[in-house]
């Protein structure tokens, strides 16, 4: 009897073993089925984009239809003008708001930015875009860079603040005590003692905000719109990589549609490199 | 003296107090903008409240020549959509973040969820060519196929195999949304005790019973990760243009063409003529918004809860 028992116990143990062993591989092949289809985008950007890839891209502008070749130098011109523009707004009242929450950031209403700063960073671009086209596109009468930019401004804010708050935060305690035992006031402490030693932080972290805004495409469609030719004047339609791209890849041409895998490849490129520099770069700030 | 020592402390004070409202101002711009949000959609879809009431969310004729509009098949897809997206994302994301916090060693783990995390800034647009150009191909020509001749017996596989539609914007929608869930609930699982582990193991519990003792307390963080790319997956925009067909109408079938209430959005909204039609779009971003800030309010509570004051660093992007 007790040998049954024991055999019974022991196919139990065998049987818990086995499904230990099938559970843990079952974590290992999804990390391999996660990690394969991103492999696998960025495989087929390089493998279809790097071959239309030259100098002569950035610097010409695009072909009429029908004619092989061309760039794209006014939709790179027109993506740095929109983010340039929503970045002008974004970053330092997103700063502001920031240092707010990390220094003064205690009582009620600094709990309801935090909130409302987490839900805003959750509605969808292409609801900024609606809401820029009725507050900047219907009252100036037309698409414009501007809109464009405001679109992608509202989209940064709430990265800026939040990142900003914990950068702030990160610096030391005995900092604030020691310029306020020398005898200065709080926002003096504040403006040249502690925003000083989180700026390095600040910087990174809000131009990683800027980067991610680089590539939204919705929020342009019925702003900025794009444009075929050169254009830099803010309240004309402007040009973008994202819209250009779009745009690109659904045209019947195949011509164009390489076109549009190099221009995903640049921007890609470009706001993955960006990312990576900052995100090591902050890290290293908030370990000092 | 003394007179001098007062004036400056009542300068000093005002000083202060004006520096703190110009923070605070800027703080509430925040308010501001969400407010605008709002402002804007709900004053810009009055024509259509006005002309459809509550018929336009169950109507699913979508005529701007009659100038008709009901939301109902946007809805739908935008709701299916995201469901299999979330059906496909949710086993692979949880899975890889126990790998990624369990089971690798933390340096592996580390560079890994870096990795992840970076392929979230890929712009969505880039995910929409791959979709349209490499995915829409494969499905055409192997899996759906494959699907139809094995599985057509259900009304979701029947149909043709037409690449793009309902599946393929699914398909899309994981591979977006399942850094998101990768990362915070690796986050959520580091941030679990040890001493949990560490008992299971104690009183003779597999590594792999251990870890599920640790899921189980990581399960209303989980979840808030889960809602939080179900926000994600709700308002994605243009991927989901890209492969989704954009065709008017509910089918059963993952297979068919469909829409979504941010792809009908993007396609129509700069070509609408008609206020009424503009104003019918502008509803479906309020409808849109409003979904978004419910699902979203909800996994932030969820994630707050469970992870105290310690925010996620992915929850911000």
């Amino acid at each position: 009897m007790s040998e049954a028992v024991s055999s019974r116990a022991s196919g139990h143990i065998a049987a818990r073993a086995v499904w230990n062993r099938v559970a843990l591989a079952a974590c290992y092949g999804a990390a391999a089925i996660v990690i394969l289809p991103l492999g696998l985008i960025l495989c087929h950007l390089i493998a279809k984009g790097l071959p239309g890839l030259s100098f002569a891209f950035f610097t010409r502008m695009p072909a009429p239809v029908g004619e092989a070749g061309g760039g794209m130098a006014n939709a790179v011109v027109g993506t740095l003008i929109l983010v340039g523009l929503g970045a002008c707004f974004a970053v330092p009242v997103g700063v502001g708001a920031g240092v707010y929450l990390a220094e003064y950031g205690r009582g009620r209403f600094a709990a309801l930015v935090r909130y409302t700063a987490d839900l805003l960073s959750g509605v969808p671009s292409i609801v900024v875009g609606v809401t820029a086209y009725g507050l900047v596109v219907l009252p100036m009468g037309g698409f414009s860079a501007i809109a464009g930019g405001v679109a992608l401004g509202i989209l940064m804010l709430p990265t800026i603040i939040r990142s900003t708050e914990e950068v702030v935060r990160l610096v030391p305690q005995s900092y604030r005590e020691a310029g306020l035992a020398l005898g200065a006031p709080r926002w003096k402490v504040t403006q040249e003692v502690v925003i000083p030693a989180a700026r390095a932080g600040i910087v990174t972290a809000s131009m990683l905000a800027v980067a991610r805004v680089a590539g939204e495409t919705a929020p342009l469609l019925f702003t900025a719109l794009g444009n075929r030719f050169w254009s830099t004047s803010l309240d004309k339609p402007i040009a973008s990589l994202p819209v250009f791209i779009y745009d690109y890849a659904r045209a019947p041409y195949d011509d164009w549609n390489r076109q549009a895998w190099t221009a995903a490849l640049v921007l890609v490129l470009v706001v993955t490199l960006i990312s990576a520099l900052l995100r090591i770069t902050l890290r290293r700030v908030a370990q000092r | 003296m003394k007179i001098l020592g007062s004036r400056l402390a009542v300068w000093r004070l005002s000083a202060d107090d004006a520096y703190r409202s110009i923070l605070a101002a800027m703080a509430g711009f925040v308010l501001l903008v969400v407010a605008l949000i709002v402002y804007e959609a709900a004053q810009g879809s009055d024509l259509s409240i006005r002309a459809f009431g509550w018929g336009f969310l169950t109507g699913t004729e979508w005529d701007p020549v009659k100038e008709h509009f009901g939301a109902l098949p946007y809805i739908y897809g935008t709701l299916v959509s995201s469901a299999i997206a979330l059906f496909l994302a949710i086993p692979l994301g949880v899975g890889s973040a126990v790998f990624l916090a369990e089971i690798a060693r933390p340096r592996v783990g580390a560079a890994i969820s870096f990795v992840i995390e970076l392929l979230a800034a890929i712009p969505s647009i880039v995910y929409g060519i791959w979709g349209f150009f490499v995915l829409a191909p494969w499905l055409r020509a192997g899996v759906e196929p494959w699907l139809i001749a094995n599985l057509g017996f259900l009304p979701l596989f029947r149909g043709y195999p037409f690449g793009i539609g309902m599946l393929n914007a699914g398909i899309v929608l994981a591979i977006m949304v399942v850094p998101t869930i990768v990362s915070i609930s690796r986050e959520i699982l580091l941030s679990t005790p040890r001493s949990l582990r560490e008992a299971a193991l104690a009183l003779g519990a597999t590594p792999a019973e251990a870890i599920g003792i640790a899921l189980d307390a990581a399960r209303p963080g989980i979840l808030g990760a889960v809602i939080l790319a179900l926000g994600r997956a709700l308002g994605e925009t243009m991927a989901v243009t890209m492969v989704i067909g954009n065709t008017n109408r509910i089918s059963a079938s993952l297979l068919d063409p469909s829409a979504t209430m941010a792809s009908v959005i993007a396609n129509e909204f700069s070509e609408a003529t008609s206020p009424l039609y503009l104003s019918s779009l502008v509803e479906i971003a309020l409808v849109l918004f409003a979904i978004t800030i419910v699902v979203n309010g909800a996994a932030r509570l969820l994630v707050r809860l469970t992870m105290g004051e310690r925010r996620p660093a992915a929850a911000a992007a």
